[in-house]
């Protein structure tokens, strides 16, 4: 139960993040990534943002034996760059630069009930969830 | 260069979506990847589905109370055909699971740690999302 409340209050943070970013307007994101249109370079002070305090939070907390409230370390380990990293990237980036939503803000927007979003987030989980179906399908071969 | 730049909410913005990624690692010891966050429903674990619930339950917590107190911070403003929605969606869902995440886990999270599959990962998605975005742009006459 406290690993519930606390996930709920860490996602409210996030998504209050999000929203005050900006990076849960489309157009915003558009045209951040429009270097020849109406250029808003607004999104790189989000990631400046966010990477200055985590990048202190890395320098420190993984020094400690365990995480404050979870048995052992669940971080990735993976330093090689094969080319399904490379593909996913490509793929992922086209959707964001088409549709201006990556998953969080699109996850955050949805209850206000916009069509566009709401055919943006649908088929985004159907993406997600047919990869799930074919990973597994593959893995089973 | 737009009107609408906004230095200052976006570096705050992005400071709190830093600080809950630091609670996470410190808390849970976790990357707060939404795309993993999510995936991982689509293979589900014992034991392993309810903080993924909650986290993106507040996500969704937020975007509720943005609803009442903020409605401009969810506007869409980007016109694209029904069509364009649904593959935009479908390749950014496919894309963060087949490259194991997306601005998030790979952006702040990856770029944080100086993970080298992390910044390859980002230096791919910007400059396709780029080029996406600026032949969409030249186009159809810009976002909006």
């Amino acid at each position: 139960m406290k690993s519930i409340l606390l996930s709920l209050a860490v996602g409210i943070v996030f998504g209050v993040g999000l929203l005050l970013s900006g990076m849960t307007q489309p157009a915003k994101v558009v045209n951040f990534l429009d270097v020849l249109g109406d250029w808003d370079p607004s999104l790189g002070f989000v990631m400046g943002g966010a990477i200055a305090v985590h990048f202190l939070a890395y320098r420190l907390v993984p020094r400690l034996a365990k995480p404050a409230w979870a048995e052992r370390w669940a971080l990735p380990t993976r330093r090689d760059i094969d080319i399904r990293l490379l593909v996913g990237a490509v793929l992922f980036g086209a959707g964001w630069g088409l549709g201006g939503y990556c998953p969080g803000p699109a996850l955050t927007s949805v209850v206000a009930g916009a069509s566009s979003t709401l055919i943006f987030t649908g088929s985004m989980l159907a993406g997600m969830w047919g990869f799930s179906v074919w990973e597994a399908a593959r893995v089973a071969r | 260069m737009s009107p609408e730049f906004t230095p200052v909410l976006s570096t705050l913005g992005g400071a709190l979506i830093g600080a809950s990624a630091s609670a996470m690692l410190l808390l849970e010891g976790r990357v707060a990847g939404i795309s993993g966050i999510v995936g991982g429903l689509f293979t589900p674990k014992a034991g392993d589905i309810g903080w993924r619930l909650a986290f993106l339950g507040g996500l969704v917590l937020a975007g509720v109370g943005a609803t009442v107190l903020s409605p401009a911070s969810l506007a869409v403003e980007v016109v694209r055909a029904p069509w364009m929605l649904v593959v935009a969606g479908l390749f950014v869902g496919v894309g963060t699971r087949l490259g194991n995440g997306c601005t998030s886990g790979h952006g702040v999270c990856g770029l944080s740690r100086m993970s080298p599959r992390s910044l390859a990962s980002v230096v791919t998605f910007m400059a396709v999302g780029a080029v996406v975005a600026v032949a969409v742009g030249q186009l159809t006459g810009g976002a909006s």
